[in-house]
């Protein structure tokens, strides 16, 4: 279970983050929405402890992680698996090694298990017989694949996506959809995506929350969302912008 | 006190703070065993192998016209023998250590902020946290330490090379008696000088790396971070290892004296 209380964060004199509060319960997968450069991202390095708030609180199954140093922090973070907006792959390894990355390092198999536990992996998101590709030879679409066979291969009970969709052709964001769905429903694991993808959101989540001007500004299923005639809710995903802007 | 803190004297200190840190936890990571051992061989590879043309160089023409300086000097007051002398016990406790540091500072240290600062941005050290590895286990302790065995290592390179090529310079350019030059260099030169020069390699090792690998660690946003990160590693190395070279020098030479 993942709850923050009262998270706040500032960078610099910009408020990011003004008392989030919320609660994702263990096997749930929740959809994050909301506008570019509106905190979506800050807050979900917050969950893993990438970075950290200037106050409030955020414990995993109940233990506070807060104010964990780095070295605390490690068994927390093997619970999750993260995918980058960016896939964030390690650029001077193969596909097979960052696949592996995380298996090497903790040093509990043998090199044969290492490798069938890859292949796995690779086969779950659709990339078979790329181990020894270079992530520079790879498509947007294939790295975010290949980050994400990359958080799954060591099987974490927590999974979080950074904008997974973000600038990829329709076509493909729609097979990482289906692949963030066929993860969730095989292995089990909550799941926490941000994206301002209405179609990822609605898809992936069987809960979305919408975070507006740094709180959790509506918590509700994609069904009632998506019916809500609250305006803000209702600008966002009509995706209208104000008459301010247009002029802009 | 906050006026103090906005000022580059609160932002030096703030630093110096940051990097003793970094250099706490990576001794907490080597007591622990963290090491990436593949990874130090790497880098043992990368730091003492990519670096031989520099150092090479460095230490053959440093020799050779601390040689020729030299002679020209004590050549006017007729001691040409005493020439090697001066090389060996310079080379060893001084110029050896001193400019080997600094060319692979250049070369090595700023290759270490720009790898590390681009991991940085490109959000693999994220990466690395979120697959539970500590950054200081797998980057910074495996260059520390190679670092650390691979500068002595070049050093005594480029000290052997220094007095070759002097030697060379000396006998067959300028015609010094080469037996007594040779007699007098192990005469004045001893075991002290080598310890010396080898502990200040052993310790510039350690900032240059620590300092590349800090820089690389708390690099800026962007391109322009990266670029910045790998010029600041390498003036502060560099200006670093020349204000500790004197401070080492003084303290090393009370312990020679304690010894003796």
């Amino acid at each position: 279970m993942i709850e923050a209380r009262q998270l706040k964060k500032s960078f610099d004199t910009q408020l990011v983050l003004d008392g989030v509060d919320l609660r994702i319960e263990s096997g749930e997968s929740v959809a994050i929405i909301g506008r570019s450069g509106g905190g979506k991202s800050v807050l979900l390095k917050h969950l893993i402890a990438l970075l950290q708030p200037d106050s409030g609180d955020v414990l995993i199954n109940g233990e506070s992680i807060v104010r964990m140093n780095e070295r605390q922090l490690l068994r927390i973070r093997e619970k999750f698996g993260m995918v980058f907006q960016s896939a964030a792959l390690f650029d001077s390894m193969t596909v097979a090694e960052n696949v592996a990355f995380p298996l090497i390092r903790k040093k509990k198999f043998t090199p044969g298990e290492i490798e069938q536990r890859v292949t796995a992996a690779l086969e779950m998101v659709d990339l078979p017989g790329t181990q020894k590709k270079n992530p520079a030879e790879l498509s947007g679409g294939m790295r975010k694949r290949v980050g994400l066979a990359r958080a799954i291969v060591y099987e974490p009970q927590i999974l979080l996506y950074d904008e997974p969709t973000t600038g990829l052709d329709p076509i493909v964001a729609d097979s990482i959809d289906h692949l963030i769905i066929r993860v969730r429903d095989q292995l089990k694991i909550t799941s926490v995506v941000v994206t301002h993808d209405m179609r990822t959101a609605r898809r992936v989540g069987n809960r979305v929350l919408m975070l507006h001007e740094g709180k959790i500004y509506a918590n509700a299923t994609p069904e009632e969302l998506f019916a809500s005639q609250d305006p803000v809710v209702r600008q966002f995903i009509d995706g209208v912008a104000d008459a301010k802007e247009t002029i802009l | 006190m906050k006026f103090l803190a906005e000022t580059w004297v609160g932002e030096w200190l703030t630093g110096l703070g940051r990097i003793a840190a970094l250099a706490r936890e990576a001794v907490m990571s080597l007591l622990t065993f963290k090491v990436a051992w593949r990874d130090l061989l790497y880098q043992i590879y990368f730091i003492g192998i990519k670096s031989q043309s520099v150092v090479l160089v460095t230490g053959a023409f440093t020799g050779m016209v601390l040689g020729a300086q030299t002679y020209f000097q004590f050549h006017k007051i007729k001691m040409d023998t005493a020439t090697l002398a001066v090389v060996g016990v310079s080379m060893c406790s001084e110029l050896g250590p001193v400019l080997t540091a600094l060319m692979v500072s250049g070369r090595v240290g700023a290759a270490i902020a720009a790898e590390i600062g681009t991991m940085r941005v490109t959000e693999q050290i994220d990466a690395l946290r979120t697959l539970a590895t500590h950054p200081v286990d797998y980057l910074v302790v495996p260059r520390l330490l190679a670092s650390m065995i691979a500068l002595p290592l070049l050093t005594i390179e480029a000290i052997t090379i220094g007095i070759g090529a002097s030697y060379l310079v000396g006998v067959y350019l300028l015609g010094i008696d080469p037996v007594y030059s040779w007699y007098n260099m192990l005469k004045y030169t001893g075991d002290i000088d080598v310890f010396i020069g080898l502990t200040k390699a052993f310790v510039y090792g350690g900032i240059l790396a620590l300092v590349g690998c800090y820089k690389g660690m708390s690099c800026g946003v962007g391109a322009q971070g990266v670029g910045r990160a790998t010029t600041e590693a390498v003036v502060y190395s560099s200006i670093a290892i020349l204000i500790s070279n004197f401070f080492l020098t003084l303290a090393l030479q009370r312990v020679v004296l304690m010894l003796l």
